[in-house]
């Protein structure tokens, strides 16, 4: 029996996400399919076949796929449903829309937020935001795990060699919903979850328009940008920007966290960071706790000099 | 229009929970219990949909020990007008959840689903989506806008990109994200009406819900502790730090 992965891409590429949940799917010691649902998007499906460990590239192609609904991808899941024992996708709102109904589906109990595979029955995650790390085990057959990308290495997209054999789009059998829009945040900096340094603000950036002190300090690092809740709630920044529990997961080389007292549920979200900087004017603030280093400062002040001297 | 609102009872949102001593569990004794805060969410939505004249009946549900009810009777106290507690003392997980749930929408048969995106114990992000699946209706989770429009209901989800709009005809299923609305409390005159509106108890044999733990927890422990690193006194520290002891920029 085989490992399927559920591929997440843009139309154009694999997304780092995908490669994140392939490196996990090594570690179960099964081959490695990755089902593609598209609309013809030749690069996506050669990509995919060039990452390494990867044996069989399932090709869904239709144009309903332009905007994946997770009633269509649980349809073309759960119709070769009987190759696999594990089915696995990333902990990203696409993941964690998807999986579920595919599992539930399939009369499986997922495992979400996987941080560890001990063995194939056996995995960690999180719980409690974080506070506790549960380590569980499945009496199930087959099993479906989202991953936390930020606790596994990405698979190279170099190396592989995989087929590419094209299936039949099943018709989705239930109601459905269906696609209106989008409304894309566009940025050039590094995608918040996979950069290599990610600058935060908080409540104490006061408004939107100071984000650009921040935003600033970012382009000289070639950092991406991202915020505390309150920050979000307040109305300073898009959703997207949130890191946290109810946010995105980052595990940065250097998280600077700006203005952010460090709620429990923000340190769910950053608390894996490399090196971890606070900038925060009360030195009381429990973000200092998790904190590398700690500058007690003014951030208005600090963020100019910051910048100014990188 | 008819509005099933499960929710769920779990840690009050405030209080940091550990493992207990046996590392076997975590330890719940002496912790505040409360409605899962986005289990609040989405009884905010539909109390706004009813004052809106696009509701007209809030049925609220939870599946759990008799403590349960205070989790109903507070929904009750905001503004749903009655409450079902299917009585087990087993907690369930999110499949079976999902399962039970499925009876009691048959029973009911609801226009609208809503219900929290996530629980703040186990962190599954799981339950709506089994829901949607097991009851073949369409599913739109994390919303951030809700929008009735006859017999259909259009939803702003929150995704990693930005945010997606997707509609659906009812009945469907939405799960709640943060931003959807900042919930109410209860005054106090409608504490005690609630405590006369109609609180019905079924039992999952009742709904002939087969239930069995399929994933068990070995192990709880807390996660390793980062040590608490220096304060720096100036910018020019702080770059120094960065360069040439973390070398990380």
């Amino acid at each position: 029996m085989k490992t399927l992965v559920i591929a997440e891409h843009n139309s154009k590429n694999v997304s780092a996400a995908t490669l994140s949940v392939i490196d996990a799917a090594k570690k179960l010691g099964k081959d490695i399919d990755l089902l593609v649902a598209n609309n013809s998007c030749s690069n996506v499906l050669e990509e995919a076949k060039s990452i390494e460990g990867v044996s069989t590239v399932l090709d869904f192609s239709h144009e309903k796929f332009t905007n994946e609904i997770a009633e269509d991808i649980a349809a073309c899941a759960v119709s070769v449903k009987d190759d696999y024992d594990f089915f696995l996708a990333s902990s990203s709102t696409t993941g964690k829309n998807n999986l579920p109904r595919i599992a539930a589906l399939l009369d499986i109990q997922q495992i979400s937020e996987v941080t560890e595979i001990i063995d194939e029955k056996t995995f960690k995650k999180p719980i409690y935001a974080g506070s506790c790390i549960a380590t569980v085990q499945s009496s199930q057959e087959k099993n479906a795990l989202t991953i936390r990308t930020t606790s596994f290495e990405k698979a190279e997209m170099a190396g592989g060699s995989a087929n590419i054999v094209t299936k039949d789009v099943p018709e989705t059998e239930s109601r459905k919903s269906g696609f209106v829009k989008n409304e894309l945040t566009v940025s050039d900096r590094p995608e918040l979850t996979s950069a290599d340094i990610v600058v935060s603000g908080g409540r104490g950036m006061q408004n939107g328009e100071n984000f650009a002190l921040l935003e600033a300090v970012a382009t000289k690092l070639n950092a991406a940008v991202g915020a505390s809740r309150a920050a979000v709630d307040s109305g300073f920044v898009p959703n997207d920007y949130q890191v946290g529990q109810t946010g995105k997961s980052v595990a940065p080389e250097l998280y600077i966290a700006v203005g952010i007292s460090g709620a429990i549920q923000h340190l769910a979200g950053m608390k894996d960071s490399k090196t971890i900087v606070a900038i925060n004017k009360d030195e009381e603030a429990p973000i200092f706790k998790v904190a590398d280093y700690g500058l007690v400062a003014d951030l208005f002040e600090a963020l100019p000099d910051l910048e100014s001297k990188l | 229009m008819k509005i099933l609102i499960p929710i769920k009872r779990v840690n009050d949102y405030n209080v940091k929970v550990r493992p207990n001593q046996a590392n076997t569990d975590v330890d719940l004794s002496n912790v505040k219990m409360a409605m899962n805060p986005f289990c609040e969410i989405a009884v905010e939505e539909a109390i706004r949909l009813k004052e809106a004249g696009k509701a007209d009946e809030i049925v609220v549900v939870t599946i759990g020990d008799d403590k349960h009810q205070e989790q109903l009777r507070t929904a009750l106290a905001l503004g749903a007008d009655r409450a079902i507690l299917v009585k087990t003392d087993t907690p369930l997980q999110p499949l079976d959840v999902a399962k039970t749930l499925t009876k009691v929408y048959e029973k009911e048969s609801a226009d609208l689903v809503i219900m929290g995106k996530v629980g703040i114990d186990g962190d599954h992000n799981q339950t709506g989506q089994m829901f949607a699946a097991l009851t073949n209706l369409p599913q739109a989770t994390f919303a951030s806008e809700v929008e009735i429009d006859g017999n259909n209901v259009q939803v702003t989800r929150e995704i990693d990109g930005g945010l997606e709009t997707l509609t659906a005809e009812m009945p469907a299923v939405i799960t709640t994200d943060l931003r959807l609305n900042e919930p109410r409390y209860a005054s106090l005159p409608n504490i005690m009406k609630a405590k006369r509106k109609p609180l019905e108890e079924l039992s999952l044999e009742e709904l002939g819900v087969v239930t069995e733990s399929k994933v068990n927890t070995l192990r709880v422990e807390s996660p390793p502790e980062r040590q608490e690193g220096v304060k720096v006194e100036t910018v020019d520290q702080l770059v120094d730090k960065l360069r040439n002891e973390a070398k990380v920029i």
